[in-house]
């Protein structure tokens, strides 16, 4: 074996060594992926169910009951019926319910006029996007209850039929979970290395590899290689815990979803190694990491956001992640299939952005004191 | 008396040392100050769930007046416009795959007819569900376009409406339900990272042992910790609610004094937490990490970004034991629904009782050290 060669092998077997007996590595590499697996899997959900709402009904007709019992027997509400409105609204207040629908006591009458509005409803609307829904799924439940009300067989002038691709039955589990792959690495990847080499500084122990002969490419390689290794395994830990936890196919293929990751995983490295460079010190290279890494790839990832609705400057901010790009696939990967026109160039910019970083940090690190 | 004085001055003391090992430092300085605000920015605008811009790949068959009649009330909306018009669903579907299209409008060969006959034709739209929630609102909005179509071309009265209208919110938007969250989620972040880390570089610098040999008592000590936490989160609270006001255009309706006494009772909480982790910790790293493990989950089963009422009934559960949950509802009830005091007290206590009970752990732990 060459003399390099060997200096690198010790520094990997050595950077390998400190990995396997920290105990603090081993659990952000496994234990983390798989808490915060269970926790955002479980715990982000955009499917509500059983929405409890206020039903108020002002008469006691059997139109009123009759829609009262529509909305009981569908699968996106719990009605709660009351008498007056003010104990509705109070039942709002106290976030017991999400809404209050009012049903007058001329409910039924003004089913036969016509000309104004038969019945009013409120919703919570706090919660933006959860108002919205709920709003829509009122709407779908009052003309879906006023279609098998109408005694002649005329539907409406054109009818609206749906189809979902890709995610067929809009669970929102299918659309999170293969993004919360990204999270989970960029954890890995940014956090870890920034940790690690911040804390060489710190403790000194960067002074005595200075003094050994290894090339400052040997010192990066000596870095990369454990902790790339460590994040594929992580990788293949969180992918297979999503696929058997969370039951989300995989309809694209496997060596294209682990060769990105690779890519990713590249730039989230490189990405840490050049905040430890810089920051020299693990509170700082810790505070970076979090505030460059970890939320952004939450929030501004299309993790959870739609990038599209994010005003300009904020989207032309998401091209510099490198979750951005991996989201896109992963979700793409999961659950299109290989449709290579959104593979293709996501790739190529987290390509791109692993030797720019790498790049960067091969420039920042130097084999000097200052 | 003579006694309290003193002790109330060794408090003062360690409380200003605290703010000055803070503020002083310009990379700690930069710590809290920057990211808040950049993140206030940011994600105020980043983080939202509402629809501005649906690309539709119009696949029309038919050709004739009621079709173009129909496919212009799509793209005269705001919200959807054509960005492209494919022969057929199959040559639309990989527009769909590679992202250039979010939806399909998919109108058949036997439409105009159809219509004139009253047979009731079928109009079909195809949605990207990779993203579950805009799919789900982009068929919302199209069915709202399609009424609105079906309204104009049924004769006699139209059916009887429910008017579904929107409570706090009037125009749902993402922005004011977020913002109000980022108040209690920043200052989760920054209190938290500030008690827990406090104790941890102390130890790290040896401090800690001269701090041990001053009159401190264990209390004094744990009181001289907490204030420079909870002054400092009140600032930043400050600062993050005036954004959220006079840059975002949250309406603040409720009382701020009931805001405040909300935030201070979750910074008690916070602190608590904090030192906890810290009286843990013997080295920064670890408390660092703890503090993230600890903010990570708290963040997500709060309710701050989706439903708590959507989450599996244990992890419902859970959120009791978490101080963002009260938090966030109260913030929000007071930004927007003008929550009266007697309904947030069932907010207060919960965080009152969190707070009391993680101090007096964060007392324990720290006495054992000490002992």
């Amino acid at each position: 074996m060459p003399a390099s060669a060997r200096r690198l092998w010790g520094l990997v077997r050595k950077e390998s060594l400190q990995i396997l007996r920290d105990p603090s590595s081993i659990a952000i590499a496994f234990v983390l992926p798989l808490v915060l697996l269970l926790i955002f899997g479980y715990g982000i959900s955009l499917d509500a169910e059983e929405i409890p709402v206020a039903v108020v009904l002002q008469g006691d007709s059997a139109a009123a009951r009759d829609f009262a019992a529509a909305l009981d027997g569908s699968r996106a509400f719990a009605p709660r019926l009351y008498r007056s409105r003010a104990a509705a609204e109070r039942s709002v207040l106290a976030g017991e319910t999400y809404g209050l629908v009012v049903l007058p006591w001329d409910f039924e009458r003004r089913l036969g006029g016509g000309d104004r509005a038969a019945a009013q409803a409120l919703v919570d609307g706090v919660d933006a996007n959860q108002g919205r829904l709920i709003a829509g799924y009122l709407d779908r439940a009052w003309s879906g209850w006023l279609q098998g009300r109408t005694t002649d067989a005329r539907g409406p002038a054109v009818e609206l039929a749906y189809r979902v691709w890709f995610n067929p039955s809009m669970r929102s589990r299918q659309y999170l979970v293969p993004g919360l792959i990204a999270i989970v690495m960029t954890l890995i990847g940014a956090l870890l290395t920034a940790l690690v080499v911040a804390r060489e500084w710190e403790r000194g122990t960067m002074e005595a590899l200075l003094v050994t002969p290894i090339t400052v490419n040997q010192f990066l390689a000596g870095k990369l290689i454990p902790y790339f290794g460590l994040g594929m395994a992580a990788m293949a830990f969180t992918t297979g815990a999503a696929w058997l936890l969370f039951d989300v196919p995989l309809r694209g293929s496997l060596w294209v979803l682990f060769a990105c990751g690779g890519l990713f995983l590249l730039a989230a490295l490189g990405m840490g190694l050049l905040i430890s460079t810089l920051a020299r010190s693990q509170f700082v290279a810790a505070q970076i990491a979090i505030i460059a890494t970890f939320l952004p790839a939450f929030i501004l990832s299309g993790f959870i956001f739609d990038i599209a609705s994010m005003p300009g400057p904020v989207q032309a901010l998401t091209y510099l992640l490198a979750a951005r790009y991996f989201v896109a696939i992963l979700q793409t990967v999961f659950l299109a299939g290989d449709v290579w026109p959104v593979i293709v160039p996501n790739a190529a910019a987290l390509a791109g952005m692993a030797a720019l970083f790498l790049g960067l940090t091969r420039l920042a690190t130097r084999k000097r004191l200052d | 008396m003579g006694g309290l004085r003193a002790s109330l001055g060794r408090i003062a003391g360690l409380v200003a040392k605290e703010l000055l090992a803070l503020l002083k430092d310009p990379k700690g300085r930069f710590v809290l100050i920057g990211p808040p605000i950049l993140q206030l920015l940011v994600f105020g605008y980043a983080a939202t769930f509402d629809i501005s811009d649906v690309r539709m790949a119009v696949v029309n068959r038919d050709g004739g007046a009621a079709s173009r009649a129909l496919v212009a009330r799509f793209a005269g909306s705001p919200t959807f416009h054509t960005v492209a018009a494919p022969d057929s669903v199959r040559q639309a579907r990989p527009l769909v795959a590679a992202r250039r299209a979010d939806m399909v409008l998919h109108i058949g060969p036997r439409f105009g007819r159809d219509l004139a006959r009253g047979l009731g034709p079928q109009v079909q739209v195809l949605v990207d569900g990779r993203n579950s929630n805009t799919a789900a609102i982009t068929a919302q909005y199209a069915g709202r376009i399609v009424a609105a179509f079906n309204a104009d071309h049924t004769a006699g009265p139209a059916p009887p409406e429910l008017r579904v209208r929107a409570w706090f919110n009037p125009n749902l938007r993402s922005q004011w339900f977020i913002v109000p969250g980022l108040v209690g989620v920043l200052t989760l972040v920054i209190t938290t990272l500030v008690t827990s880390l406090s104790v941890a570089r102390e130890r790290e610098a040896g401090t800690f042992n001269q701090l041990l040999v001053t009159p401190l008592r264990p209390p004094e000590l744990l009181l001289g910790k907490t204030l420079p936490a909870v002054l400092i989160g009140l600032a930043e609270a400050t600062v993050i609610v005036a954004v959220a006001v006079v840059w975002f255009g949250v309406p603040l309706v409720g009382h701020p004094g009931l805001l405040y006494l909300g935030l201070l009772l979750f910074m008690l909480s916070t602190v608590g937490i904090g030192l906890m982790i810290s009286s843990l910790c013997t080295t920064q790293q670890q408390a660092l990490l703890g503090a993230f493990l600890y903010i990570v989950p708290s963040v997500i089963l709060s309710g701050f970004a989706t439903p708590i009422a959507n989450m599996p009934p244990l992890m419902q559960h859970l959120t009791y034991l978490n101080p963002l949950r009260y938090c966030l509802i109260t913030v929000r009830g007071v930004f927007l629904e003008d929550l009266p005091a007697a309904v947030l007290v069932h907010q207060f206590w919960p965080m009152a009782l969190i707070g009391a009970l993680t101090m007096a752990a964060a007392a324990v732990f720290f006495r054992r050290r000490l002992g």
